[in-house]
């Protein structure tokens, strides 16, 4: 996404779901709310001049340092960002949501965070979902099938966050 | 009197009653490409709903690419699409190149259109054996391995692997060509062109072949790219997108000048079809034939690729470069690149915190959006018709599970 007209109307569109954004970044990205993630989606999907149709790829990534140390250096507070690619297909063009979570809801570790699944706009985020939710622990409310994919469904842990500790025993099989 | 009765089949077949059974599917079946388990619902012979089941060949790629510097993942990007690795290989590497705006040299450009394009037909040429093989059909599977294997061979001659081959990295490739290997390409290519006719008339225009394929799993356009479908299951439904020419400039920067037509149907064409066999009666833009067709005029698309590629790689003067350090740092930030591989639109994310080693990687993989559309194509279909979907979509299980 170039320029600033298009992320006018986008904020015209979805009232206060941008709240940041980064024009100059190797990809320009734009920090959406989670709470408005589905509509800004519905938005940018449906309504926005240029179509983004198609969902190309879900990511969390962790922000967390588990060594307390180095943690201390960080200019950033732990959160879990979740990053949203878009393409257009008519257009041929991507366009970059990002999204901040606490790592725990409500600061309570074992609470996953939550934020509006997107199936509704895509139905192709559903298995994209379903992954983020097993690798990286964050819950998609309004999701028709949220339950673990790669991991098998007895799994305990989130394999991709920075914390994750592999377990020492899986039915006989040691771990570690 | 009832004796008789109970023996006469006509009242055997009013009294059978369907039952809804559950069949399962793998993860061992031939059919299914790997590990993958499909959990059939079937009614008689009648498929209502395809559950796949992924995740058995989970290798945690990307919790290992969090622990590696950038060029050391690049052994693990192979054994994602093991069927053209040189692709994948060169996915990440520009990923990490865009983020580092690094630019290689133009004699390592050319190479690397060169190899991922020999990498494509290989792929290809997997991809029609095997389906071949899904469909009962034992044959293609060895016309199209005999020509693999002269590809393999190549490969191996260039750097030392046959499958995977951590050849291209970031800053350029590992290897120079050896001498007299352009030379030797060169006689592949000629000997191959044609044998493409071979192929046709072994699958593309094989009445069995069209009754399996013609008509069958017709995916739209629309959901195509609602799940984020690409490559040939994309344009096999009329998508004209191809990234090598709608792409991210880093990517269709090293294809530029290269002349190629993407090969999807245009208003009822493909491009140069007067060169290949018709387009049966009964086939659907869409179904199992097209995404068929697609592949094997992408065949032809990349011989044609690799040919300019010999011709300017042969023209530059200097060498390859160096590939960068294994310790080269990143710069902080965060670059998402998606290449057209052979099966789809393979992604590559890596957020740097500005060490060599990333924060996080994350490889969007093209098969695992094309298989996610497996359970809408299947439904209503016969159990017959299962492997014949699955196959048409060309997946890689490395890939999916990552």
């Amino acid at each position: 996404m170039r320029g600033t007209s298009f992320l006018d109307q986008f904020r015209e569109a979805v009232p206060g779901a941008v709240v940041g954004e980064n024009l100059t970044a190797v990809d320009p990205w734009v920090e959406v709310v989670p709470a408005k993630i589905a509509e800004a989606c519905r938005w940018l999907a449906k309504a926005s001049p240029v179509r983004f149709d198609s969902l190309q790829c879900i990511t969390a990534v962790d922000w967390f340092e588990p060594d307390a140390k180095k943690a201390a250096k960080n200019t950033w507070q732990p959160h879990t960002e979740l990053v949203y690619h878009l393409w257009s297909t008519p257009a041929k063009v991507s366009l970059v949501l990002k999204c901040e979570l606490p790592r725990w809801q409500g600061d309570v570790p074992g609470e996953l965070p939550e934020l509006p699944s997107v199936t509704g706009v895509w139905r192709g985020a559903d298995w994209h979902e379903r992954e983020v939710y097993d690798l990286s622990g964050v819950r998609f409310t309004g999701h028709p099938d949220l339950r673990r994919i790669l991991c098998p469904e007895d799994w305990e842990g989130h394999p991709l966050r920075k914390d994750y500790e592999q377990p020492l025993d899986y039915h006989g099989i040691r771990g570690k | 009197m009832t004796q008789l009765m109970g023996d006469d089949p006509r009242i055997v077949e009013f009294d059978v009653r369907t039952d809804e059974m559950l069949v399962n599917m793998g993860p061992q079946h031939p059919s299914t490409h790997g590990v993958l388990r499909l959990v059939l619902r079937t009614d008689g012979e009648i498929v209502s709903e395809v559950e796949p089941h992924i995740g058995y060949l989970h290798r945690c790629a990307e919790k290992i690419g969090e622990n590696l510097t950038h060029r050391q993942w690049i052994p693990y990007t192979d054994r994602m699409d093991y069927l053209a690795a040189m692709n994948m290989n060169l996915g990440w590497a520009l990923a990490v190149e865009k983020l580092m705006k690094y630019e290689v040299s133009q004699k390592a450009r050319h190479l690397r259109v060169l190899i991922t394009e020999l990498g494509r037909i290989a792929s290809h040429l997997v991809g029609m054996g095997a389906y071949g093989l899904d469909l009962g059909t034992f044959s293609p599977f060895l016309y199209a391995f005999r020509e693999r294997e002269r590809i393999l061979d190549l490969f191996e001659e260039a750097c030392g692997a046959r499958l995977t081959y951590s050849y291209i990295t970031i800053g350029g490739l590992t290897a120079d060509l050896p001498p007299g290997w352009l030379q030797r390409c060169e006689a592949f290519l000629d000997q191959f062109e044609p044998i493409i006719a071979e192929y046709h008339a072994l699958l593309t225009t094989n009445a069995i072949f069209v009754k399996r394929t013609a008509g069958i799993g017709v995916l739209s356009r629309d959901m195509a790219i609602e799940y984020g479908c690409s490559g040939p299951v994309l344009r096999g439904s009329g998508v004209d997108q191809d990234l090598r020419r709608d792409g991210e400039a880093i990517y269709t920067a090293m294809y530029d000048g290269y002349a190629f037509e993407v090969a999807v149907q245009k208003n009822g064409h493909y491009p140069r079809d007067h060169q290949y066999p018709a387009v049966p009666a009964d086939a659907v833009l869409g179904d199992c034939w097209h995404r068929f067709f697609v592949r094997m005029l992408e065949v032809v698309q990349s011989m044609d690729l690799a040919r300019q590629a010999i011709d300017r790689y042969a023209s530059c003067k200097g060498t390859i470069g160096e590939p960068l350090k294994l310790t080269e740092k990143m710069p902080a930030g965060d670059a998402y690149l998606e290449t057209e591989c052979p099966k789809g639109q393979m992604g590559f994310y890596v957020v740097s915190d500005g060490s060599a080693i990333p924060w996080r990687v994350r490889a969007r993989s093209s098969s695992f959006s094309n298989l996610a559309v497996a359970p809408e194509l299947c439904r209503g279909c016969l159990i017959a018709d299962v492997p014949a979907i699955v196959g048409s979509l060309d997946i890689v299980m490395g890939e999916i599970d990552r």
